[in-house]
């Protein structure tokens, strides 16, 4: 790939050299430790700069609520993976856009969960557990404290002591099951986030037809930040044909 | 006596090892030695023991006629695979009395005279050498030499019991031959007609000319005239023994913990790995048998991304230890999809607890190699070592099933349609093609997150609190009104359905046809469910969360 020398192209030109960098580490096997993993656009609303590495999130929401939120780590390139979820519909995930390919199940964690989970943590940039029971406050610090050292983010199923921010569902809605016709055709759900003691509502529609896909994607609209390593890496990485059948997320106006 | 014959084609020594299938069949434990015992190919006896014999049992006897005769006769099919396969441990003895051995078929090997008679002093001594290593095995064997391949198998097949060696001088062999009859040629087509034509011996066959020969009995007749003149064209192409690729490790006495079991085989996966190594080999399937004291033997084979290491080796060992009686039985299951998560759903041992029975024996074999060389790490691109290796390590923790990495299938339950493979193991061949299938039938998007890995069984209800009953042509008497998910729960109305939703396929298999109906409903409790009806009883096939 050639760079633009001339002064007249810097600016866009420091980007791309940022975004290069980036592209490195994520070679080099490098985490971004205070960066952030991008979500898709229909919770840039409610997790403006994404989900932050190295914290927890609190998901008291549907299974198909946390798929969408490893869409969007995994459709920058990230491997995601899921722990004590025996039911996870991986087809369902693959129609979020979670790359399958990148992605890891381990539907039993055994009765020892937290090292297994932690050496889980240690490897994959996202994971999404459910835990089998109550977690004491002193095994989340201990699992807060790995991911801190390691970037990764941790989406888990249930409360958590020490998360960064909780999801909550403040109503869902379904359409197009009618008495004996039709099929289930939208999913509106409205969320809460609570995070560092702000709130932030939004309707999405987890079962939006696929005519939104790619161009909600734009990388301006994943969030105001600088561009996202995924943001060069996705080509390559991306095994789907462009405009093909990125699902889609859309937002529904509130 | 001369180290070359007069057609200039070396001398041979042919041994033989007389009722071969049978002996084969004995040494692979499937009969019994020193009772009468029958091998039957196509209903007929083809090979029989000499207690047989005794009791009346000959060849070409229908199976009803020598049972008659011999009514505790012992009868097993023939098995070619067999009598090569206990073959070849003979051979390799042979070998290291006599090298350069062809096998002419199982139970019949020759090799050059020349080399062994110099080495061994003569002729004599060299066929005495091959009887010992024979014997060494505890095998009855006859030995013959003389100028022609042929020639020597007749002279050993010719060997008395008591003399098991018979050597045929030098350009005697065409003599030795013509009182031979006909039926030695081993081609009893040819025979028969040579028989009618008045030709009873070889030295009969013999005596006619070549051309005449050539023009009556074709290219076929000249091979059997040169080789009743005792000048068989056939030249004695030694084999390469092959190079020892499987390691065996034996505990005497057994051992039934798992921690000891892979500790004592450390050694011997290292010299596997060692040994595939050397020949510039990587294995990448393994096959791991496993042998108990009460002689129960596991069999499994294991898949590799990259290739075996020593401690995988090991690793694969323990899982098959730990994944208890199932493994057997878990061989065949591999093409079948939703395997991978039944695997991972059999109990597993942890590392401590002792087996039913000790081991005595692990056999390590390699099932496909490839060259060391392809199977490098990549520089770019593949999966990142790091987390391979993490990925690894809690594989050995939890179990080799219980890291997966989900694969898109093909199927019409939703349960078929992502197939679990344990980390670090190929999908089954065809799962990619049976993706692509359009699979008519298939549930409308959005799809369910939570997929009942086991069909979860509920109550749907119509009115009148009765099971809900679904006509053959999909017809309903009455819409579902109830709803109770799962054993224990509550009930619930259902709000909004859509179906049945006729889920009919492969009436003639019967592992996999499927008389169902699928419902789509919405509960009071806001909840979606696709429900899967087969013969008045339903099940939650998955959850719309």
């Amino acid at each position: 790939m050639s760079l633009p020398l001339s002064s007249a192209s810097a600016a866009p030109a420091a980007g791309e050299l940022r975004a290069l960098q980036e592209r490195i580490h994520v070679l080099q096997g490098r985490r971004n430790r205070q960066g952030s993993y991008p979500v898709l656009p229909c919770f840039s609303n409610l997790l403006p700069g994404g989900l932050r590495g190295g914290a927890a999130y609190s998901l008291e929401t549907p299974l198909s609520v946390a798929m969408a939120l490893l869409a969007g780590p995994s459709a920058n390139g990230e491997w995601c993976g899921a722990a004590g979820i025996p039911d996870f519909g991986a087809e369902a995930a693959a129609g979020f856009g979670v790359a399958l390919e990148r992605f890891v199940l381990v539907p039993d964690p055994g009765p020892d969960w937290l090292p297994a989970v932690s050496a889980l943590a240690d490897v994959l940039p996202i994971l999404l557990v459910r835990p089998g029971g109550r977690v004491s406050p002193g095994d989340a610090a201990r699992l807060g404290s790995r991911l801190r050292e390691r970037g990764g983010t941790l989406l888990v199923l249930g409360p958590w002591p020490q998360s960064e921010g909780s999801l909550r569902v403040r109503g869902s809605r379904w359409e197009g099951l009618g008495e004996g016709y039709g099929h289930l055709r939208r999913h509106e759900v409205e969320l809460e986030v609570s995070q560092r003691g702000r709130a932030r509502t939004a309707t999405v529609d987890l079962a939006a037809p696929g005519s939104l896909g790619r161009g909600s994607l734009a990388p301006g609209s994943l969030g105001q930040g600088p561009p996202t390593p995924g943001s060069l890496g996705r080509e390559p990485l991306d095994h789907r044909a462009p405009g093909g059948v990125r699902p889609a997320l859309a937002r529904i106006p509130s | 006596m001369s180290p070359e014959t007069p057609s200039g084609i070396p001398r041979a020594l042919v041994v033989w090892f007389p009722d071969w299938p049978l002996v084969a069949a004995q040494l692979a434990g499937e009969v019994p030695e020193r009772v009468p015992a029958a091998l039957l190919e196509k209903g007929l006896v083809s090979v029989c023991s000499a207690e047989a014999r005794a009791a009346g049992v000959v060849r070409g006897l229908r199976v009803r006629e020598a049972q008659s005769r011999c009514p505790e006769l012992v009868a097993v099919h023939a098995d070619p695979a067999r009598d090569g396969r206990e073959f070849e441990p003979v051979v390799a003895a042979l070998e290291t009395s006599l090298p350069g051995v062809q096998i002419l078929r199982p139970g019949l090997c020759a090799v050059r005279a020349r080399g062994a008679a110099r080495y061994y002093g003569s002729e004599e001594s060299a066929g005495g050498a091959a009887l010992e290593a024979a014997s060494r095995l505890g095998l009855e064997a006859r030995a013959g030499i003389a100028d022609s391949v042929f020639a020597a198998e007749q002279a050993a097949r010719r060997a008395a019991e008591l003399s098991p060696l018979l050597v045929v001088a030098g350009g005697e062999s065409a003599a030795f031959l013509a009182g031979l009859p006909v039926t030695a040629l081993g081609e009893p087509k040819l025979a028969s007609l040579l028989v009618r034509l008045g030709l009873q011996t070889l030295g009969s066959l013999a005596e006619l000319p070549p051309s005449d020969v050539r023009s009556r009995f074709g290219a076929e007749g000249l091979t059997a005239h040169a080789r009743a003149r005792g000048r068989d064209p056939r030249a004695i192409v030694p084999r390469v023994p092959p190079v020892p690729l499987e390691r065996a490790a034996d505990f005497e006495p057994g051992l039934d913990r798992v921690d000891q079991i892979a500790f004592a085989l450390r050694p011997t996966a290292e010299a596997f790995v060692e040994g595939l190594r050397v020949q510039g080999l990587a294995c990448t399937e393994l096959r791991v048998h496993i042998t108990d004291d009460a002689g129960q033997r596991s069999e499994r084979t294991w898949g590799h991304p990259h290739h075996f290491g020593a401690g995988d080796v090991v690793d694969r060992v323990r899982w098959q230890l730990q994944s208890g009686g199932s493994t057997a039985s878990s061989r065949g299951r591999g093409n079948r999809p939703g395997s991978a998560a039944a695997q991972s759903r059999t109990p597993w041992r942890t590392t401590g607890e002792a087996l039913a029975a000790p081991v005595v024996q692990i056999r390590l074999s390699p099932d496909k190699v490839d060259l060391l060389g392809r199977r490098g790490q990549a520089l770019f691109g593949g999966v990142d070592e790091r987390l391979d290796h993490g990925l690894r390590r809690l594989q050995t923790m939890l179990g080799h099933g219980s890291v997966l990495h989900p694969v898109p299938g093909g199927g019409r339950l939703l349960a078929e349609r992502s197939l679990l493979v344990p980390w670090g193991e190929d999908a089954p061949a065809g799962t990619a093609a049976r993706a692509k299938r359009p699979w008519p039938g298939a549930v409308p998007e959005p799809l369910p997150a939570t997929v009942f890995a086991e069909l979860l069984p509920v109550q749907l209800l119509d009115d009148d609190a009765a099971p809900l009953r679904v006509g053959p042509r999909g017809d309903l008497a009455a819409p579902p009104a109830w709803f109770y998910p799962g054993p224990g729960a509550g009930r619930r109305a259902v709000r909004s359905w859509a179906g049945p939703w006729l889920l009919r396929q492969r009436w003639w298999d019967a592992d996999e046809s499927r008389h169902a109906e699928r419902f789509q409903i919405l509960d009071s409790e806001n909840e979606a469910w696709l429900l899967l009806g087969e013969g008045g009883r339903w099940w939650a096939e998955a959850r719309y969360d």
